[in-house]
């Protein structure tokens, strides 16, 4: 079912998205500074909502722990850009191989469990990460690291406010390309099917661990990413960005958009971020609100925020 | 002891109910401010201690009727989610009523002082929390092990299909227990105002904590979750002491030790 797809209200989907993307990446051209900021920290979030759904709408395998490859992204990201070089490898290379290596760590061991094990091992994991950054006085404990430089790419001003943005939407586009590739392939239609039917798959013959690795490994990647994109945007990272609170928010997005879709978490990181900024200048209890909507989504609507949309386009035509 | 507390309601949901609840720390929370309502109106702390405790129980009660029975076909995930939220829903409103500013209580009068235990003085009230944790880690063994309630209780965590079959109403049971456990979360709460004060993010922080204290001692372990709570605690105590840099990082990794190498924790048995 969840192949089939609706043949008109598909027509329209597939010119919104590149519609939506062009107008955001004009953002800077059009719009001033303050929804600019807003629809870059979008962005990222996207990127790194996108990584867990790969696992989480995907695989089945939810996660709690995913704010420490992001953590760890940032964290290298700004250990090589303020110490070895302001260059893209120090941007970008460096932080996905060490969110990489740190997702097959985590993955080989966290797959061995299942269902609420596999969530409190994670959690587990990504404190660990936390803790060790708050201790470290080379990290600047608590505190974090401040002044991280953005990279210098021969002819590109990355501190200027409308390259910056057009570096983060590329990242984006990326992400959204490989991705869409990936659970378009038979990797990804693997993936689908351990997360309707585990036993099924390994009795049809699949190796399914060496599958939810892989998986693991390539959302941790894109997860550490779109941290260093997160250090650089905000020119500083804390323990904060490790903590299991970051691993819930993304969650969140996910779920509220629509997990098991690559629109859906993006849908969502937008409507958390917007929410917020939005909120925060009418009332303080934003949270609130987005507390009770993300219940009235688990209850109701657990395909999210794009699944209502499709249900009712169906509907319409 | 507060962990203790805390842990056993936890662990008892988990080991009827499968659910994790993620809430429990903002139910504790809840019961904390609960209890510095009840003193403000009152002045009378024993009364907290046994308002708070019904207040919040009944709300878990009503939450697990009209939000987590609805989701009980859908897999762990969706529960697990389902009390994420509540987190968020739960540490604002705390917020909006009582504002983020820290508030505490001071103990009841006739625990105010220091008692001599040998040559050591020992302040009376922490004293109380001690005994009156062990109290109820007495009454909920009495009760679970020695009535007929705890017997349908641990019928329905053994095997909640069969128990229903022999005409045990399983789900009256579930609410019971979710309101039970998000009770004692609340006493736990009420409990800790006079030591430890009150503020927002109490919650989120004590959760950590006590999943570490249940993983350790085995979910769904009643004696699991008295011992797991008196390695961490003491493993805190000693830990910031000797190695303050890296404690939190290793009982972190002992969480993720045991739940690798002995998913069941040190008491637990094995389970669905």
């Amino acid at each position: 079912m969840r192949f089939a797809r609706s043949s008109k209200g598909a027509w329209a989907a597939r010119l919104l998205g590149p519609g939506a993307l062009l107008a955001v990446a004009a953002l800077p051209w059009i719009a001033g500074s303050y929804p600019v900021k807003l629809a870059q920290e979008i962005l990222i979030w996207g990127i790194f909502a996108m990584s867990l759904d790969l696992l989480m709408g995907y695989a089945g395998m939810l996660s709690f722990g995913h704010s420490a490859f992001f953590g760890l992204g940032g964290y290298v990201a700004a250990l090589a850009l303020r110490g070895w070089s302001p260059s893209l490898a120090s941007a970008l290379v460096l932080p996905a191989v060490a969110a990489a290596v740190a997702g097959l760590v985590v993955g080989y061991l966290s797959i061995r469990v299942s269902g609420v094990y596999f969530i409190m091992l994670t959690l587990a994991f990504s404190q660990m990460f936390y803790a060790a950054a708050f201790n470290a006085a080379w990290l600047g404990a608590s505190d974090g690291i401040p002044g991280i430089p953005r990279p210098r790419l021969p002819g590109l001003d990355l501190d200027r406010t409308e390259v910056f943005h057009l570096y983060v939407v590329a990242f984006f586009v990326a992400t959204a390309v490989v991705l869409a590739r990936v659970v378009r392939s038979p990797f990804g239609r693997v993936l689908r099917g351990i997360e309707d039917n585990e036993r099924r798959m390994v009795a049809v013959g699949y190796a399914i661990d060496r599958f939810k690795l892989a998986a693991f490994v390539v959302a941790a990647t894109l997860a550490g990413i779109a941290g260093s994109l997160e250090a650089q945007f905000n020119g500083y990272i804390s323990p904060e960005a490790l903590f299991w609170t970051t691993s819930g928010e993304v969650l969140l997005m996910v779920i509220i958009g629509g997990a098991g879709t690559l629109a859906g978490p993006v849908l969502g990181a937008a409507a958390f971020i917007g929410l917020q900024s939005l909120m925060s200048s009418y009332t303080e209890h934003w949270m609130l609100i987005l507390g009770a909507a993300f219940i009235a989504f688990v209850l109701w609507a657990p395909e999210g925020l794009l699944g209502l949309v499709r249900r009712e386009t169906e509907r319409g035509t | 002891m507060l962990l203790f507390l805390l842990s056993v309601g936890l662990t008892l949901i988990f080991g009827m109910l499968g659910v994790v609840n993620l809430a429990h720390g903002s139910f504790y929370a809840l019961g904390a401010y609960a209890g510095i309502a009840v003193v403000a109106f009152t002045q009378n702390f024993w009364l907290a201690l046994c308002l708070g405790p019904l207040v919040v129980g009944g709300v878990g009660a009503a939450i697990e009727r009209s939000c987590l029975r609805p989701l009980y076909g859908r897999g762990a995930n969706a529960q697990v989610l389902l009390t994420f939220g509540f987190i968020y829903l739960f540490d604002d409103l705390i917020r909006w009523i009582w504002g983020a500013h820290v508030r505490t209580v001071p103990p009841p009068r006739a625990l105010a002082g220091a008692v001599m235990l040998g040559p050591t003085r020992f302040p009376a009230y922490r004293l109380f929390v001690i005994l009156f944790g062990l109290g109820v880690a007495l009454l909920l063994w009495l009760l679970l092990e020695r009535t007929r309630i705890g017997a349908v209780v641990r019928a329905g965590v053994w095997d909640a299909e069969m128990a229903a079959g022999l005409g045990v109403n399983v789900a009256r049971v579930f609410t019971a227990v979710f309101a039970g456990g998000t009770g004692l979360a609340a006493l736990a709460g009420v409990v800790a105002v006079p030591i430890q004060a009150a503020y927002p993010g109490m919650g989120v922080e004590i959760l950590v904590r006590t999943l570490i204290v249940v993983v350790i001692g085995g979910l769904g372990s009643l004696p699991g979750s008295l011992a797991g709570s008196l390695i961490l605690g003491q493993a805190e105590t000693f830990g910031k002491a000797w190695l303050p840099d890296s404690s939190m990082f290793i009982i972190y990794g002992a969480m993720a030790a045991v739940l690798l190498l002995r998913p069941t924790g040190l008491c637990g048995r094995a389970l669905r």
